[in-house]
């Protein structure tokens, strides 16, 4: 099945790991990314604070130029990237809706937005995916992190259950992992604190991880950028926060999914994490 | 055609301010069949019905056209009006120029003209009007009360006691309904038993009232002072006569069923009652739950049975019978915490109900009235209390306020206090509404004298923290966000419709609002009346009602039967349908479509051929003008008076004027 493929601009540089897995896994499962010619800026963090117009022309853009393309639907692995794009499809399937510079508002409006959870599990399918574990993650008690914006708000998303969502778990589990039982899991990160305010951001990377940690998880799967920089990045000053050790993996679940399909640690960026993740592919 | 005379109201300056009602007078005079025209600043005051009669009089008028509010308001007082002045009072017509054009238009010129034309209408329509009557019915003096709560049992022994027999339908074994299950009553901390039972007990014994439990309505025909009912008596499996409710056949069952009674937290038997003060004290096999009906090989009951009660092979009855007028007191049901995934969803046993903790804290409950937590039976420290679960929420629940939860959580919090004294408890509430005799004082009691802390704010999310439970929530007054660490959260889920409200609405030719409750005629003036006369409401089935409300609205009920049934007889409708035999095809698709079973086939000679034929014909006492089987007459044969086809045209006739 071909699909469009918006990587935004995190998979293009500090998130390069999550479009390195995510292109993988994605073959893997039978799924053709296509990536959007020409695409920009989906807005998120600033467009939407400022105007709405902006919002929607800006992530609108990359859904006409789908539509363009001859792509129904489109891919954007990263959880903000997916939240505006998903806003811009449904603002513009409202009567009258416009696009500036000639773009076709309907054409875009009826370009399907998917997150990677969305397209693994209803595109390729929890039997492809266990089809494709050459390695199962048998032994591995991955912590499922969802954060804020991969089911929430929930009439943008649109995506699993917003306060008790599971499809992190079941595709974790079609390849063998063992997800922890844990209850951080859509409490907020604090990225976009992370630098303004960074005692704060601190307080709940430590929260989310120290219960991680309690619940007896030796990673943290995410499927958002901003998660998994914040998770990584804030992790050491956490751990001094707690007084506790914590060294957990913060990786994608595509990383994840595959190490299951045997593939390279390399070809997957795993090596790219601060907190060192390719114990991961030595024990899997 | 008739001589019509055309009064014009001001109705001060809610009409004269848009319409000039002077131009209206001059144009209706002009309209033909008018002889006389005039308007009043107040027609409807006594000068005005004065100048009505007097022109009646002077002009000879035999049909009269009032052009002023909506007949609702006023249609009988002007009919008593003409009537007093010796004309029959369906040679009248009203334009509604008031609700329907002065308060909804400020362009006085449109205005005027719209007013003129709804005038012209009723003008039209006044020329080919017939003189009506009425006949009289006699009603039958017989209620139906239809659930068995405290709100069918008030408005039952009410009636029984002014006389009047009584049937009251109850699905469940036993009646008594929600209140059966509470533990204490909020302000007064009453026993809910202890003032329940002896009204259960009356309302078994008193002569005037039959009780049949294990029951449901099925069917409902007729109208004010005769409807037609009929009665599903469920097979009990237990012959009422014989048993002697020792509860042996109870003992000795060997099926656990999840109680009902006990809000999902103990076990019942297949045979059973459902608590130890059922009226009637006769228990019902269940059958999906029996090994006896499922797979033959049990039939321990009738075995120990010292009465030989127990009947297998007990069938279902069916009972057919005439009530004159019917108590609709159904109840409510609960909402679903199910929904609330954020507060666990139902996944943590440590998070129960407000319907829960009443069974929890009751002595006849599962657990003898120890407050304990479910997971491992060890009384809380800490007990948290959320309110508006489901109420006030237009997302996950509905936008009313469920209204008894306040005082609810009050009295659960007590009961904790007064049970548990070293225990913390804490509320979580949006705003406390507590009007109501007595219950402002009450929440304050529980709020100062027993120190339950009150924390203005929602709670986000709750989730397993060690054996307890972590609850994140908000006090707003204070501007942070609080953790509490609780041993038992209860969940205050919003009262919402019965899940089988529609098929009940349907069956009773009644409406519901938005959420499923059933609509009073007035929300003000006619609370406890349905718009469709001779049914009335009482209790949750309306609105989430405390017990005070419900028993107040059950003998507010019962006053308003008594009123009917103070009459020996009512007037039929006069604007009936009529069938005109020979454009009958007897094809009796208005029979079908009668929602009152007013239609029946009758046997003709035809005047033409001498040849017999079927015809429709229409029981002028039952039918109530709804107009369903003139619509729905292909051949054009039925007729409604008052609205006839005649009428209507002259109507459309007199609007299309040049």
């Amino acid at each position: 099945m071909k699909i469009g493929y918006y990587p935004g601009c995190s998979l293009h540089a500090t998130a390069k790991e999550f479009d390195l897995s995510t292109r993988a896994v994605c073959a893997a499962v039978g799924l053709e990314l296509v990536e959007i010619e020409d695409w920009n800026c989906c807005g998120a963090s600033a467009a939407h604070a400022i105007s709405d117009d902006l919002a929607v022309g800006l992530a609108g853009r990359n859904l006409a130029l789908a539509a363009q393309q001859g792509l129904d639907a489109v891919l954007a692995p990263c959880a903000a990237c997916f939240g505006r794009l998903k806003y811009a499809a449904q603002h513009l399937a409202a009567d009258g809706a416009e696009l500036p510079a000639g773009l076709d508002a309907r054409a875009a409006a009826g370009v399907r937005v998917h997150n990677i959870l969305d397209a693994l599990l209803h595109l390729a399918g929890l039997e492809r995916i266990r089809e494709a574990a050459s390695k199962p993650l048998a032994g591995l008690r991955p912590a499922a992190y969802y954060g804020c914006l991969l089911v929430r708000p929930p009439q943008v998303a649109e995506f699993d259950d917003p306060e008790n969502p599971t499809s992190m778990e079941q595709i974790l589990g079609a390849v063998g992992a063992e997800p922890v039982e844990w209850y951080h899991r859509l409490e907020c990160c604090g990225a976009s604190l992370a630098v303004t305010n960074t005692p704060s951001a601190v307080r709940l990377v430590a929260e989310i991880l120290g219960a991680a940690k309690a619940a007896g998880a030796d990673c943290v799967a995410v499927a958002c950028p901003m998660c998994q920089t914040n998770l990584d990045t804030r992790q050491a000053a956490a751990a001094a926060r707690l007084g506790e050790t914590l060294d957990l993996p913060i990786v994608y679940i595509t990383e994840l999914l595959g190490l299951a399909f045997g593939i390279t640690p390399n070809r997957l960026g795993l090596g790219r994490h601060i907190v060192d993740a390719m114990r991961l592919a030595r024990s899997s | 055609m008739r001589r019509v005379g055309v009064f014009v109201c001001w109705c001060g300056s809610n009409i004269a301010k848009t319409v000039d009602v002077a131009k209206v007078v001059a144009e209706a005079a002009k309209l033909p069949g008018v002889v006389y025209a005039t308007d009043y600043k107040y027609m409807c005051s006594e000068p005005g019905q004065k100048m009505i009669q007097a022109a009646i009089q002077e002009h000879h008028l035999d049909a009269v056209v009032v052009s002023s509010c909506s007949p609702t308001l006023h249609e009988s007082t002007f009919q008593r009006c003409i009537a007093d002045a010796g004309l029959n009072p369906y040679v009248f017509q009203m334009a509604n120029i008031r609700e329907q054009c002065s308060w909804v238009h400020s362009d006085r010129d449109l205005a005027t003209a719209k007013a003129l034309d709804q005038t012209a209408i009723a003008v039209g329509t006044a020329t080919k009007g017939r003189p009506l009557a009425r006949s009289e019915v006699p009603i039958t003096k017989r209620a139906l009360v239809i659930g068995a709560g405290i709100a069918g049992i008030q408005a039952a022994l009410d009636l029984a006691e002014a006389g009047y027999p009584v049937t009251v339908v109850e699905r469940q074994p036993s009646i008594g309904g929600r209140m059966a299950q509470f533990d204490k009553t909020f302000p007064t901390m009453d026993c809910a038993a202890c003032i329940l039972t002896p009204k259960m007990v009356d309302a078994a014994k008193h002569p005037n009232i039959t009780l049949l439990t294990w029951s449901e309505v099925e069917k409902v025909a007729g109208y004010v002072g005769n409807f037609e009912v009929a009665i599903r008596k469920r097979a009990r499996s237990v012959n009422a006569e014989k048993c002697i409710g020792c509860g042996v056949c109870e003992e000795k069952c060997p099926s656990k069923v999840t109680s009902e009674f006990d809000a999902g937290l103990g076990t019942r038997k297949a045979i059973f009652r459902p608590f130890p003060q059922a009226v009637p004290n006769v228990p019902v096999i269940d059958r999906d739950h029996c090994r006896h009906f499922q797979t033959g090989k049990c039939g321990v009951c009738a075995k120990v049975c010292p009465a030989e009660a127990v009947d297998y092979d007990q069938g279902d009855e069916l009972l057919s019978e005439r009530f004159g007028a019917i108590v609709v007191a159904t109840g409510c049901d609960l909402y679903d915490p199910a929904r609330m995934t954020e507060y666990g969803g139902g996944r943590f046993a440590d998070i129960i109900t407000g319907a829960q903790f009443e069974r929890l804290v009751n002595v006849g409950g599962p657990t003898e009235g120890h407050i304990v937590r479910l997971s491992d039976h060890q009384a809380p420290k800490t007990v948290v209390f959320i309110q508006c679960v489901g109420s006030r929420d237009d997302t996950k629940g509905y936008p009313y306020c469920s209204k008894v939860c306040c005082m609810y959580t009050a009295k659960h919090a007590t009961l904790v206090k007064e049970k548990l004294p070293g225990c913390e408890v804490y509320v979580f509430y949006m705003d406390i509404r507590a009007a109501g005799k007595g219950y402002e004082e009450f929440v304050r009691r529980a709020q100062e004298d027993l120190g339950v802390k009150y924390l203005r704010g929602r709670v986000s999310r709750i989730y397993p923290a060690g054996d307890q439970l972590r609850v994140k929530g908000a006090d707003s007054l204070a501007g942070v966000a609080v953790e509490i660490d609780a041993d038992l959260v209860v969940l205050a889920t919003a009262l919402r419709a019965r899940d089988d409200v529609a098929a009940v609405a349907r069956m009773l030719n009644i409406q519901t609002d938005q959420y499923g409750f059933f609509t009073e005629a007035h929300p003000k003036l006619r609370p406890v009346e349905n718009i469709f006369a001779g049914i009335y409401l009482a209790g949750a089935c309306q609105y989430p009602r405390d017990i005070p409300d419900t028993v107040a609205a059950a003998s507010a009920v019962a006053g308003k039967v008594c009123g009917l049934f103070a009459r020996d007889s009512i007037l039929s409708e006069a604007k009936i349908s009529e069938v005109n035999a020979a454009r009958c095809s007897g094809c009796l698709t208005c029979k079908e479509i009668c929602p009152y079973d007013a239609i029946e086939a009758e046997i003709i000679t035809d005047r033409i051929t001498r040849e017999e034929r079927t015809v429709a014909k229409v029981n002028e006492a039952v039918c109530q003008g709804c107009g369903a089987c003139v619509a729905a007459c292909r051949a054009a044969a039925l007729n409604l008076r008052g609205f006839t086809d005649e009428q209507i045209l002259a109507g459309m006739e007199a609007l299309c004027r040049e």
